[in-house]
């Protein structure tokens, strides 16, 4: 299939999105959208509330097909093969495409069952093998060093910023390709934050993530591309560098400078 | 910056501080005449006048410089709300030292009066008059450009340039004859090469602020490049 490396990014695309369409029933969500998003790259989308951002990441694992009157139209090529009408069950492509929630969603079980149970089930692992990989998502997530010794007690029992660093080890915990951030930073104080956006730079030596955020500023500092959306439109789409300092739209502009409205 | 922004205080902290940019604009181009005058009438009161000024237009680039960066640590600036603030921190680095060119007039004038020589000889105090008209128009056209955010006319600027340049080189030449035919203007001809050379910066100062301007309105910085491609750059 056609796998393009777009010539701007200068960097193979992990997803590529072809003419795109989403609706809500009636309503036309995502409008022919085209956007390739590059491998071990850190790529933001943002926009003011209601233009598609957090639909369009929910396109990229099927997570729309929970509801029965959303539909996709258009391709979603992970690595050349179509998500959309891909053939496999769609808890595989959740584990390539991993995400992550707004609110920390930790199951109600312990912090090392929190990590262990989507692991059961993709593998079988030797409980040696299993602490091991529940040690690695917890290291590469950040929060080992504050959790090692109470892996038994329960996930909720954690702060917000835990809570979701947890999520995070959750989600690599599979080795997904890809994961997806949903405003993963909306309910944590700037320390937390800070972690995890750590924690975002560190992960795309692995990983390609995407990330949705209402927090402009958030996008600059740790992203590599962004794109800006607006009424179920792509507007632009570009090194965040770039976007940030000279956008090429002058809605773009109006968004970033704080002049939308 | 014509349309606004949803907090009305940013947009009046940004307008405030280009209003300031301006008026340290002002005080720079009326110290800079003022040097000047000094020069060809050889005024010692308004040569002191001038050092005088020195100090305030040290202390406005100080404070503008302070408001900048407070306004970067609380706005977080993106685009061209960014490109203004690094543009006015270059203008008013540039402005300032327009007032060190003026200061260092002011001095020469001083030591050319305290020496005596300026009275014993004919030195070609007409022409550097005529140099510093072309500073002093290039530097105010700069300024307005920055004022209405006018790509135009700073283009205009960087056209003009060479007209103070080839002054400064014509100057250069005379100054040298004078030397030649006469050894005793020798000391007061050299303090006009500097005169000459300090006219010539403001000119070159004024082509910067020029170029932050276009930095400003297109985002692309203009620098080091020939007017022609800078022309094929803007449009």
């Amino acid at each position: 299939m056609d796998v393009k490396v777009n010539p701007q990014l200068a960097q193979k695309s992990k997803l590529a999105v072809r003419d795109l369409n989403f609706y809500y029933g009636k309503f036309h969500a995502l409008k022919h959208i085209n956007l390739d998003v590059p491998e071990n790259r850190v790529t933001a989308f943002i926009g003011p509330s209601g233009c598609g951002k957090s639909t369009l990441l929910r396109t990229f694992n099927r997570m729309f097909e929970l509801y029965p009157d959303q539909r996709a139209e258009g391709q979603i090529l992970l690595d050349g093969d179509d998500v959309l009408k891909s053939r496999l069950d769609v808890s595989l492509v959740r584990a390539k495409i991993g995400m992550v929630f707004q609110k920390p969603t930790p199951f109600p079980m312990s912090i090392y069952d929190n990590i262990a149970f989507g692991v059961r089930l993709f593998e079988t692992l030797s409980r040696a093998d299993m602490d091991e990989r529940i040690e690695w998502a917890l290291r590469k997530a950040a929060l080992w060093n504050e959790v090692k010794d109470k892996l038994d007690q329960s996930g909720s029992g954690l702060s917000g910023g835990q809570q979701q660093r947890l999520c995070i080890a959750r989600g690599i915990a599979i080795k997904p390709e890809v994961l997806l951030l949903d405003e993963p930073c909306s309910a944590l104080d700037p320390i937390s934050t800070g972690k995890i956006e750590e924690l975002i730079h560190e992960l795309k030596n692995d990983y390609t993530v995407v990330i949705v955020t209402h927090n402009m500023q958030q996008a600059a500092r740790c992203s590599d591309y962004t794109a800006y959306m607006y009424l179920g439109d792509l507007v632009e789409f570009g090194p965040t560098g770039e976007l940030f300092m000279k956008p090429k739209k002058k809605d773009t502009e109006d968004y970033i400078t704080g002049r939308f409205g | 910056m014509s349309d606004k922004h949803l907090s009305t205080q940013f947009d009046a902290e940004l307008s405030g501080i280009s209003t300031r940019v301006l008026e340290m604009g002002g005080l720079v181009e009326s110290q800079l005449a003022q040097a000047v005058h000094a020069l060809t009438q050889l005024g010692h009161e308004v040569a002191a006048q001038v050092l005088r000024a020195e100090e305030r237009v040290n202390t406005m680039e100080i404070e503008i410089d302070r408001d900048l960066s407070g306004i970067i640590a609380r706005r977080q600036p993106t685009a061209r709300d960014l490109r203004l603030l690094i543009a006015v921190s270059k203008t008013i680095g540039n402005l300032e030292r327009v007032g060190d060119e003026a200061a260092r007039i002011a001095r020469v004038v001083q030591r050319l009066i305290d020496t005596g020589l300026s009275s014993r000889l004919r030195l070609p105090l007409g022409d550097l008059d005529y140099e510093s008209s072309l500073a002093l128009a290039q530097l105010r056209k700069a300024l307005d450009a920055f004022a209405r955010l006018d790509v135009e006319k700073a283009l205009e600027v960087l056209k003009s340039d060479n007209l103070i340049d080839q002054e400064f080189e014509g100057l250069i030449r005379k100054l040298i004859t004078y030397m030649m035919e006469d050894p005793r203007t020798i000391s007061a001809s050299i303090d006009l090469v500097f005169v000459a050379k300090a006219i010539e910066r403001v000119g070159d100062h004024a082509k910067n602020i020029a170029e932050v301007i276009i930095y400003i309105v297109k985002g692309t910085d203009v620098r080091h490049n020939s007017l022609a491609d800078v022309e094929s750059m803007v449009r």
